[in-house]
């Protein structure tokens, strides 16, 4: 029994992003070819354009959040939208309204998308499912689930480096199981066609059945990322450390922390990518942060750039419906 | 209608697993009970015939778990509520299982619950003790109380044992009762904070998962314990393959063991949480297919003596939240008939074995004599017509709880009549002469 997809409208249009799961290869290009476009908009004199004027958007954060969420918010100002900050983990919720609530009250004063992060796997689908058909969601990370805008700013941060995907080599490496950047990245690399994707973990921090994820799974470091294109390093979080998934932050860099040393088996020009803030000493040591294969500061600059251009298409769609709040 | 002592029910297909009846004859009710199969008693006359044709009769239903939500949780439903939709399901025998608010451990409330089921007068409710005060598996309860204030068998609900020396000393003590202990194999470690299968689609969806071994760990700890005092326990809601597997080998070797499933087993799995439908969310979390497979077959070949609702009605906001943090369970009287019936359809049994599985497999976990339709046995009958067809929609169900994945599929087989003690709890089209 296998759910319509609802984030697209019956044209195929991108009116919801909630994850990469059930979205064309086309739509996903799409979305990389219109962030190429918005890129430009951060080195005008005046950095804005006027795609989404008159539009309000909603960052909706159920959990806390500071890179994502300033860059949505400069995001929707670069595209002349209205913007919103709720983080309601301090104060709707914590008076006992529910999610449901704080969605019909925010849709009283006729927001027009919402950008939602949540604790809870499946809490973008369920505010879409209940939102006003007017309105869009974009997900901005929802429990071990998705984090599509993450997924697709580092698509996009591989394709300006390595160019088609289909010859590539992508390791992603760390926590696995708990990770909704993971399985956005993972999704995408596999829509997008690319010829090998590998996960390197202990078992402890992979899911039951890696399988599904469409990937090779690798426990040793150095054979993980021998001869890969791009080298993906995820964040540890430290409650890892409690209930029994690792011994010690101490033996996790021993293993599976990148250096260097370690990086040597890669390609001479592979790339290293973080999706941020990194522990440095535990997912790498500073070195290979800050060196010459390091692109993570440039994945926080294209973050903007793809979130502008999920947003611009998702208002778009409600455009060519006629749709949106213009009617009061 | 309570001035009508006699009743025939007339050209119906009459089933009755326990005492090996499955042909077309006519049934006779006198003073609540039974009075005869085939030809009426000599000087019979019924003051109510029911035309049964096309129809099967068969015992009333017997539920081995149904939550009833009273006492403590009657925004949920309450026993009138859900007793009536229980009557209306065929159901005439319900147990409830001990987590009310509060807990079934004292003989208050068990009267309680009898009485007030009593009073409805649509069904009789059986309340499970709890085998631990207050269900924290710390200090065995007052079984014998219990016993006698009529919990036919002493229960764990969902909660874990957590302590294998009070678990040993609740089995020992109800053993000295004769009291079935029914307990749900599930390790609250392993589960931890999980809310659906662990395996290939929780890996995908990113749901915290409950490994297999949740269940099997739990169940090879009950079983060696099974063992050990010579109890007799009852499994309730087994939900995968390798369960079944350990279960029929313990049985081979002689351990008084027993299991039931939910019917919902029978039919979802853990694909069916695709697009994160919260009203497929429940405990034990649906599995693969193959053990989908192994439960149906574990059904037919009579491993699982029982298949009951799991009925868990909730109100709507309990569902209306993301998937991990809504309430588990399914409102499921309504459509336990229905789906036996579907079983018979896709050929996994025959139409006496989906009803013992219904009657007597249950009755006989419970040590009760309902569930069959000996002369001098308790008239508690269920009449429907296997072929009606009828959409599961919110307006159709009598219960509180709205909360099925079955909502706008089309079910096959609609109860008639729903007799207790000769009188009829419940009527769909009255065909009276």
């Amino acid at each position: 029994m296998s759910a319509p997809n609802i984030q697209l409208d019956n044209q195929g249009n991108l009116k919801h992003f909630l994850t990469i799961e059930g979205l064309s290869r086309d739509l996903l290009t799409e979305v990389l070819e219109k962030t190429e476009g918005f890129l430009g908009v951060a080195r005008q004199a005046v950095k804005k354009v006027p795609l989404c004027r008159g539009k309000v958007i909603a960052n909706l954060f159920f959990e806390t959040s500071t890179r994502t969420r300033t860059t949505f918010e400069l995001a929707a100002k670069r595209l002349s939208a209205d913007v919103l900050n709720l983080n309601i983990s301090t104060s709707a919720t914590a008076k006992g309204e529910t999610l449901l609530d704080t969605l019909r009250n925010l849709e009283a004063m006729h927001v027009d998308m919402f950008v939602v992060r949540h604790a809870d796997s499946g809490s973008a689908h369920f505010i879409a499912q209940h939102a006003n058909p007017h309105v869009s969601v974009i997900n901005a990370g929802d429990g071990r689930y998705s984090h599509p805008t993450q997924g697709m700013l580092d698509m996009f941060t591989i394709r300006r480096h390595k160019g088609d995907f289909e010859n590539l080599c992508v390791a992603v490496v760390g926590d696995i199981l708990h990770s909704r950047v993971a399985r956005s990245q993972l999704l995408a690399l596999n829509t997008l066609g690319t010829a090998e994707v590998r996960v390197i973990a202990p078992r402890t921090l992979l899911p039951a059945n890696p399988e599904a994820l469409g990937v090779r799974v690798f426990h040793d470091l150095r054979e993980g990322v021998r001869d890969a294109d791009v080298v993906i390093m995820l964040r540890l979080q430290r409650e890892r450390m409690r209930g029994a998934m690792l011994p010690s932050e101490h033996e996790y860099f021993q293993l599976f922390g990148l250096t260097e040393e370690r990086l040597s088996t890669a390609k001479p020009d592979a790339i290293v990518m973080h999706p941020g803030p990194i522990n440095r000493g535990v997912e790498m040591d500073s070195q290979v942060a800050d060196g010459p294969r390091s692109v993570i500061l440039e994945q926080v600059s294209n973050g903007i750039a793809v979130r502008m251009a999920v947003m611009s298409m998702c208002i778009g769609t409600q455009n060519i419906r006629g749709q949106g709040y213009s009617d009061g | 209608m309570a001035e009508v002592t006699q009743i025939s029910i007339r050209n119906g297909c009459l089933v009755d697993p326990a005492n090996g009846i499955d042909e077309h004859t006519d049934l006779h009710i006198a003073d609540g009970c039974i009075a005869a199969v085939g030809d009426a008693p000599s000087g019979f006359r019924p003051g109510l015939t029911l035309d049964a044709r096309g129809q099967v009769v068969c015992p009333g239903l017997i539920d081995l778990c149904a939550r009833l939500r009273e006492p403590g949780l009657e925004h949920k439903g309450t026993i009138a509520s859900e007793t009536a939709a229980a009557a209306s399901a065929g159901i005439t025998s319900i147990c409830c299982p001990p987590d009310t608010q509060p807990v079934i451990d004292t003989p208050a409330v068990a009267q309680l619950i009898a009485q007030t089921a009593e009073r409805s007068g649509k069904a009789r409710v059986f309340p499970a003790g709890a085998l631990t005060q207050g269900l924290t598996g710390e200090q065995i309860s007052e079984m014998a109380a219990l016993k006698h204030a009529g919990c036919p068998v002493m229960s764990h609900a969902d909660r874990p044992m957590r302590d294998t020396l009070v678990e040993r000393r609740a089995m020992e003590y109800a053993a000295t009762f004769g009291l079935t202990v029914v307990l749900r194999p599930q390790d609250h470690h392993l589960r931890d904070k999980g809310c659906a299968h662990e395996g290939r689609v929780s890996t995908r969806l990113g749901l915290p998962g409950i490994p297999e071994a949740a269940e099997t760990v739990a169940l090879a700890r009950d079983l060696a314990l099974a063992e050990q005092t010579g109890a007799r326990v009852h499994f309730r809601g087994l939900s995968c393959a390798r369960a079944i597997a350990m279960l029929a080998e313990a049985q081979e070797r002689q351990i008084a063991a027993t299991a039931d499933v939910s019917a919902h087993q029978l039919f979802l799995t853990e694909d069916d949480l695709e697009g994160f439908d919260s009203n497929c969310h429940v405990d034990p979390p649906l599995r693969t297919k193959g053990d989908c497979l192994a439960l149906r077959d574990a059904v037919a070949q009579g491993v699982i003596a029982a298949v009951c609702s799991d009925h868990q009605p909730h109100e709507e906001d309990a569902k209306l939240a993301p998937f991990p943090v809504t309430e588990p369970g399914i409102s499921a009287l309504e459509t336990l008939l229905p789906l036996m019936l579907r079983l018979i359809e896709e050929g996994i049994m025959d139409l006496p074995a989906a009803i013992a599985r219904l009657t007597v497999g249950p009755t006989r976990i419970l040590g009760l004599t309902a569930g069959n339709l000996a002369p001098g046995c308790p008239a508690d009958v269920c009449v429907f017509d296997p072929e009606s067809r009828w959409l599961v929609s919110p307006d159709t169900l009598l219960s509180h709880g709205r909360n099925t994945p079955f909502l706008g599929q089309e079910m096959k087989g609609r109860v008639s009549w729903t007799l207790l003690s000769g009188r009829i709890v419940y009527e769909r089209a009255r065909t009276l002469s």
